[in-house]
């Protein structure tokens, strides 16, 4: 008896997780069927089982989020038409050009869509996710028992279907604005599913900005079902408030000969915890992964991925550059698998982290998981200061050593954001670089 | 007043003497050349002139126009009229060419009190001493030195030379790594830079730059010391009988 009590110690998060939970069910069990429900249980009877992960737990083991997340904020509950207004005119820190607009308050879409070259819908509003669509939400997610993933299945309110049908593209980008705004603590757990159909393209540019000074709580999940023949460029921007915790994960399913290519530049946030679960069901794919990410202060960003090489004949490439100032510290793990079968592999993985300042940290965990014979894996992981003799040559040409390191280390971030193929939105994120820059003199 | 004097100059690298009091004087329109064995401190000299900071200045003086220099950074001595052309010119991956060549040029005028060039001015100074140096607009729009061959990088570097307009050139080694075409396009670009109000100090292992260059006073450097100095024609001399009196004699 002794010892059942002592395995179920719980932190006040934890404690909240399970006694909010059955009264939050029965408050949603009118959306989304069996599939959802199996989903929202499924995740709750993680948590409940195995708490919030500490560092022991290997995937979490430089981001202990049981001590990071020692209380459950509550769920965000005054909306009200002045505060979706009050969102709807904030602009977020990446200046996102010409694009679809689907705002989400506090967790919440606000969007009110036509059909513009795609279908929006929403779960929760009844709206019918058609049989294929229906057929991705209830299937079974090797993710699903994630901590994150499982605390956004057991807490959604809603999940919002975007399709792209066969051989379309949207006229412009689709723009998901995630907006936290509040002057207390409190929880968001915005879900997406995105179904690009066979042959069909689409640019997302997901943002995430919220309001400074709040210790607001923040977990997205974002799904991508990408077709055969289809094509998905995915940007993903990290403004968080300075307190928040921000939790996000995107996973995406690759059919054949499909290009998936996504790029998170971070900024924002006390802590970030950024997931990737990527898998290659078909053959003849291509995935490009990358990250840029610029911490100061005390701020901590874990960049974790599972790429999954199911398929034969796929290539993948994760590259990702961390800048740490202060007493930052930028964790990166990456692990690729390559199924038995899966012949012919192409995986690269390379994180690189420059370090400003003595006491920020840098943290890489590369794994490869190989069960094929016939293929080409590796990775690389550097951390280091800046090039003393690059800054001496920029030095000897007349620029002052503040402005040479600001050219250097604007040259690192670039490496990753170069990869982005709208020039507007390429510019744009090398902007908040530079703003980021700026701020250190 | 000398453009340049340099009096019992010593230096060190890494708490191993190299420079052992070296004097020299350079006057404005002047062109040296400085020669020597490998390991005579040639390097040294460049990289204590421009400033870099492994390289620890144990005594003696460095005046530039009568100012002492040697408490400058590297950045305010270039905007003071130093250039050094690299041996080894670095990569800057994710740099334009471009925007290295504006930030750098702004950058002195900056520090020298002299308003921002213009766009307009800026690109057509640019396409001007590019053209003169067969380098193509394509190249400016890469990445700095990045892919470039050897010659692409040398010229790059007399770019920089011809847009920044310096008072002192210091070319070291300029000659390393070139064919012979590649090196009369670098040496014709530096000829052309050639001024009553310029002066230049060519560091060459070789005779074979002083051929394109021709320089109006030689001298050798070994062990750390100007052991001789003299006309053009001791670099011919230095080139019929190789450096070995000058390593015996030091040693």
């Amino acid at each position: 008896m002794a010892t059942a009590e002592l395995a179920v110690v719980r932190t006040p998060a934890e404690e909240a997780i399970v006694e909010r939970y059955p009264a939050f069910r029965a408050r949603q069990q009118h959306w989304g069927g069996a599939a959802v429900e199996r989903l929202r249980e499924q995740g709750f009877a993680a948590l409940k089982t195995r708490g919030l992960p500490n560092r022991r737990v290997e995937e979490w083991k430089y981001t202990d989020l049981k001590a990071l997340m020692p209380q459950l904020a509550e769920r965000f509950d005054g909306f009200s038409q002045g505060l979706v207004e009050r969102a709807a005119a904030l602009r977020p820190h990446l200046a996102v050009g010409d694009a679809t607009r689907i705002l989400f308050v506090n967790g919440c879409s606000a969007a009110t869509l036509r059909e513009q070259g795609f279908v929006y819908g929403s779960v929760a509003h009844g709206d019918d996710p058609r049989p294929q669509t229906a057929a991705v939400i209830s299937r079974e997610r090797d993710y699903a028992d994630n901590a994150a993933v499982a605390l956004n299945s057991a807490f959604m309110d809603d999940w919002v279907f975007l399709r792209i049908p066969a051989g379309t593209k949207p006229d412009k980008p689709l723009h998901l604005e995630f907006r936290e705004i509040g002057d207390k603590p409190f929880a968001t757990y915005p879900r997406v599913l995105i179904v690009v159909e066979d042959g069909a393209s689409a640019t997302v540019i997901e943002t995430h900005d919220g309001s400074d000074g709040v210790a607001y709580q923040t977990n997205s999940l974002i799904e991508f079902e990408i077709g055969n023949g289809a094509r998905v460029e995915h940007v993903a921007m990290n403004a968080a408030g300075d307190k928040a915790l921000a939790l996000s994960t995107v996973a995406a399913r690759l059919g054949r000969d499909a290009r998936f290519a996504t790029l998170t530049v971070t900024v924002g946030a006390a802590v970030s915890r950024q997931q990737l679960f990527l898998a290659f069901q078909g053959e003849g794919s291509e995935a490009q992964v990358r990250g840029a990410t610029m911490l100061r202060d005390k701020q901590h960003c874990d960049s974790t991925l599972v790429i999954n090489h199911a398929a034969p004949h796929c290539l993948s490439r994760e590259t990702f550059k961390t800048v740490l100032d202060d007493e930052a510290r930028g964790v990166f793990q990456g692990k690729i698998i390559v199924a038995p079968g899966a012949q012919k592999t192409d995986g690269k993985m390379a994180a690189h982290t420059l370090l400003l300042s003595d006491a920020a940290e840098a943290n890489a965990k590369p794994e490869l998981e190989i069960f094929a014979d016939d293929v080409v894996c590796g990775h690389g992981a550097t951390a280091g200061a800046l090039d003393d003799n690059l800054k001496f040559y920029l030095m000897a040409r007349g620029i002052p050593e503040k402005d040479a390191e600001a050219l250097l280390i604007e040259s690192f971030v670039a490496e990753g954001v170069d990869s982005v193929e709208d020039e507007t939105l390429r510019e744009a994120l090398m902007d908040v670089a530079r703003g980021w820059l700026k701020a250190r003199e | 007043m000398p453009l340049l004097e340099i009096k019992n100059l010593q230096a060190s690298v890494e708490e191993r003497e190299i420079l052992k009091g070296l004097d020299l004087v350079v006057n404005k329109g002047e062109v040296h050349a400085i020669m020597g064995p490998n390991g005579s401190g040639k390097s040294t000299l460049a990289h204590v002139l421009s400033g870099k900071p492994d390289y620890e200045v144990t005594g003696g003086e460095v005046l530039l126009e009568g100012e002492d220099i040697l408490e400058l950074d590297p950045a305010e001595r270039a905007a003071k009229g130093i250039f050094l052309a690299f041996q080894y010119p670095m990569e800057i991956p994710g740099v334009a060419t471009m925007t290295f060549l504006r930030t750098a040029l702004n950058s002195q005028r900056k520090i020298r009190g002299e308003p921002e060039l213009s766009t307009p001015e800026f690109m057509r100074r640019v396409r001007d001493a590019a053209q003169k140096l067969n380098i193509d607009q394509d190249m400016l729009k890469r990445p700095v030195n990045v892919g470039f061959s050897g010659g692409e990088k040398k010229r790059n570097e007399i770019l920089q030379m011809a847009l920044l307009e310096p008072k002192l050139a210091v070319l070291d080694e300029t000659d390393s790594g070139l064919d012979i075409d590649a090196l009369k396009v670098v040496a014709d670009g530096v000829n052309r830079l050639r001024s009553p109000e310029r002066a230049m100090i060519v560091i060459t292992h070789y005779q074979r730059l002083l051929n394109h260059i021709v320089p109006d006073v030689v001298h050798v450097l070994s062990k750390g010391r100007i052991v001789r100095t003299g006309g053009k024609e001791l670099a011919l001399e230095l080139e019929a009988k190789g450096y070995a009196d000058y390593q015996e004699e030091a040693a």
